[in-house]
């Protein structure tokens, strides 16, 4: 059987769900056996130099950028799985999403307790390289069609594991009640 | 001497008091029935519609529904079941729900009905409302954020005097729950625990109070809410 190829991102997340991922211990050896990594932080390839079979999403998308990548595993994966609460709904960054940009952004670069001196041009970091952060931050579903969502924050590593070695495999994908969490 | 009548649930011959609720009848005769705005010992509200079930092959809230002889009932159809994922969606998108970051979290039973139905995200796209967080009150927090306006506190939660802690202003989309200063700013820790205990989500905590039970000993960790009454 040819081995199955995975790229995985983090978006808007805080990598502890790639954390999580590294948690199935000993087990990422049984997983080397069945699958190639190819664009993905673990083995730092930056583009995707194949197509793939699974795409592993962490994270919402908070900016320009995260739109677009989350768009180009849409186009290279054939099954998109997001992982965590932030890619599923928003997570901690949502928080942002009931007061609206200009004000968040003045808060954090203008008028913030911490800002005191150290910003005196009064600039709101404006470079054509920063990707430009989006007005709330999406869950990855109402960006594009996702297939498999785990939910967690982060996703218990077994039910990762469960995820993974259902999809490689082809087996039914069940989701335990004792690993199925939000937090 | 109460009278006792004969019914069916899912085809099984129950037993009860004539004019006992239903989820209490049923959960007598070891079938469950979800519920969330429906707390035992309190006025049934019907408002959050997790309980309906079919009576006679018409959907009704079984809190609001009483026993009668020879009526059949029928809790869980996939009609049924796809419904209360709705409501469950419905009630995630609403509001703004970030159970990582929530004190209730392992022991709230709207979280714990979207583990029982295995909900991931919404059909419905979240509204992310702006809400506010009191926490000015002197023994209690609400997170407006987190509130499904059940109004089980409303119902259930009276001061020595018995008065009302809670009460409800607006109306509609717009409806929120507000803690009464007055009512509320002298009440013993008990009945601050009982408003929390009392309120299915984190929406009601007592101040300098969280967390002091561990991820895996919450109420809801390991078994599935409901699986007391049915396994």
């Amino acid at each position: 059987m040819a081995k199955k190829i995975i790229a995985t991102t983090s978006l808007a997340g805080c990598f502890g769900c790639h954390m999580s991922i590294l948690d199935i211990d000993e087990r990422i050896l049984d997983l080397i056996e069945l699958v190639e990594f190819n664009k993905s932080p673990i083995d730092d390839i930056k583009t995707f130099t194949k197509e793939c079979d699974i795409g592993i999403i962490e994270g919402g998308c908070c900016n320009d950028e995260n739109v677009h990548t989350l768009l180009e595993f849409r186009k290279h994966c054939k099954t998109l799985v997001v992982i965590g609460e932030c890619a599923m709904m928003g997570g901690l960054p949502s928080m942002r999403n009931t007061i609206p940009l200009k004000e968040c952004l003045d808060e954090a670069y203008l008028n913030g307790p911490t800002v005191a001196d150290c910003n005196p041009q009064k600039i709101i970091p404006n470079d054509p390289d920063i990707p430009k952060i989006l007005n709330r931050v999406y869950p990855c579903h109402e960006i594009v069609k996702i297939d498999v969502f785990l939910p967690g924050c982060p996703p218990r590593a077994d039910l990762i594991w469960d995820a993974l070695v259902a999809l490689v495999t082809g087996a039914e994908l069940k989701l335990p009640y004792t690993t199925f969490k939000f937090d | 001497m109460a009278s006792f009548v004969k019914f069916t649930i899912n085809g099984k011959t129950c037993l009860a008091e004539e004019g006992a609720q239903l989820v209490e009848a049923a959960k007598e005769n070891g079938i469950y029935i979800p519920t969330l705005c429906n707390y035992p010992g309190i006025p049934p509200k019907g408002s959050c519609r997790i309980c309906t079930v079919l009576v006679n092959g018409i959907g009704q809230t079984a809190c609001t529904t009483k026993v009668v002889e020879g009526m059949t009932v029928q809790t869980s159809t996939p009609e049924l079941e796809e419904f209360r994922k709705s409501v469950i969606e419905i009630l995630f998108a609403e509001g703004n729900h970030l159970c990582p970051s929530c004190e209730k979290s392992g022991s709230c039973e709207l979280q714990a009905l979207a583990y029982r139905y295995r909900v991931t995200v919404p059909h419905f796209p979240y509204l992310f409302p702006k809400r506010d967080v009191e926490a000015w009150h002197p023994k209690l927090v609400k997170d407006h954020n987190r509130c499904i306006q059940c109004k089980r506190c409303i119902r259930g939660i009276r001061n020595g005097k018995g008065q009302a802690l809670f009460a409800f202003g607006k109306r509609g989309d717009k409806v929120v729950i507000n803690i009464d200063p007055e009512t509320s700013r002298d009440i013993s820790d008990a009945l601050a625990q009982e408003a929390m205990d009392m309120c299915p989500v984190g929406a009601i905590l007592r101040k300098e109070k969280g967390f002091d039970v561990p991820i895996g000993k919450r109420k809801f960790d390991r078994q599935p809410i409901g699986s007391d009454i049915q396994a």
